[in-house]
């Protein structure tokens, strides 16, 4: 059998150290969602409901830049959208149903498929995507709570540039995705259409305005590859 | 209930439904690969989106200040392959840094 004791071993060491190292940023996120004027509970439900941290930090986002909180839900949802991708590929692994499948679903997210979708095999697949997915969601809520104490108690947030971190954030969750040209061509669009439109739309518009660049981008590539591989 | 927590529920609602589907749809239902491209590109194109707005957007008006300074330094950090915790704390820090100093 290739599900050893040390393969498991191995998985729920790399699991509980991808949750400690997610978890501790969830401090970050707790701070932003406090100093972007949520309560410590409305900050804390974000993490343990929600549970996916780019839409987090996308709600918390625009409310921070004077959006309603409609148009940071809206620009929620399109981020977690790529969370269904990642249940496609992982349910062959996993195969889970009923209450277990409703259950495995909210630790659904970057981390736990990244892992889970590296093992082929079924009941190593599924160990790697609890112990992953079971470690970020508790140190992630745990240390999400802290840090909106912390945030609460530090005053105005510009004065420890907390609205800088936020920008940060988003830079960190980019650029793992950036990997190759025509991301960063989809990038540079993006972040230049959200620009433009910032004078003219209320706030919170030009980022849900900015998801057009992917569709169109997503239409485009059937042409643009068959040019620049007739190229190279 | 306020809007925010509003807000809030439909959010968790959605992406809870989102996680959900994806476990339990047949594989081919979303597997075309328009849908497939643009749920990979759409993530891109909103981070990159909110990166900008958050570093010089205020309400409805242009600003270069400390944050573009410290999304700089964030990027270097990036670049040197800094882990997602340091980043923002160092970008935290040149704002903070900068503003203390008068020079933003």
């Amino acid at each position: 059998m290739q599900d050893t004791t040390d393969d498991r071993r191995a998985l729920v060491r790399q699991g509980l150290a991808i949750g400690v190292a997610t978890g501790l940023y969830g401090t970050s996120f707790g701070a932003v969602g406090v100093a972007s004027g949520l309560t410590v509970l409305q900050t804390c439900a974000l993490s343990s409901l929600v549970f996916t941290g780019a839409s987090q930090f996308a709600f918390v986002g625009v409310l921070a830049a004077g959006g309603s909180p409609w148009s940071g839900a809206a620009t929620g949802l399109m981020l977690g959208a790529r969370n269904t991708l990642y249940g496609l590929g992982l349910a062959g692994r996993l195969r889970w149903r009923g209450v277990r499948r409703a259950s495995a679903a909210q630790l659904v997210i970057d981390e736990s498929s990244a892992v889970a979708t590296a093992q082929d095999d079924p009941p190593l697949a599924r160990l790697g995507f609890l112990v992953t997915g079971g470690s970020v969601f508790v140190l992630w809520n745990l240390m999400t709570f802290v840090g909106a104490l912390a945030g609460t108690a530090l005053g105005d947030p510009r004065t420890y540039g907390l609205d800088a971190a936020v920008a940060a954030a988003f830079l960190a969750l980019l650029w793992p995705r950036l990997a190759d040209g025509s991301t960063v061509a989809v990038a540079v669009a993006a972040a230049a259409l959200a620009l433009a439109l910032v004078p003219f739309t209320p706030a919170g518009v030009p980022v849900l305005a900015a998801a057009s660049v992917a569709v169109v981008a997503a239409l485009l590539p059937a042409r643009t590859r068959e040019t620049t591989g007739a190229a190279s | 209930m306020s809007t925010t927590w509003a807000a809030i529920l439909v959010l968790a609602g959605g992406c809870y439904a989102l996680k959900l589907a994806g476990l339990s749809l047949p594989s081919g239902v979303l597997e075309r690969p328009l849908v497939r491209r643009i749920a990979l590109t759409l993530p891109v194109a909103l981070l990159a989106a909110l990166v900008a707005v958050q570093a010089v957007a205020d309400g409805t008006r242009l600003v270069v200040d400390a944050r573009l300074a410290a999304l700089a330094v964030a990027a270097v950090a990036l670049a040197l392959r800094a882990g997602f915790l340091v980043v923002v704390v160092l970008a935290a820090a040149t704002a903070a840094g900068l503003r203390a100093a008068g020079l933003a």
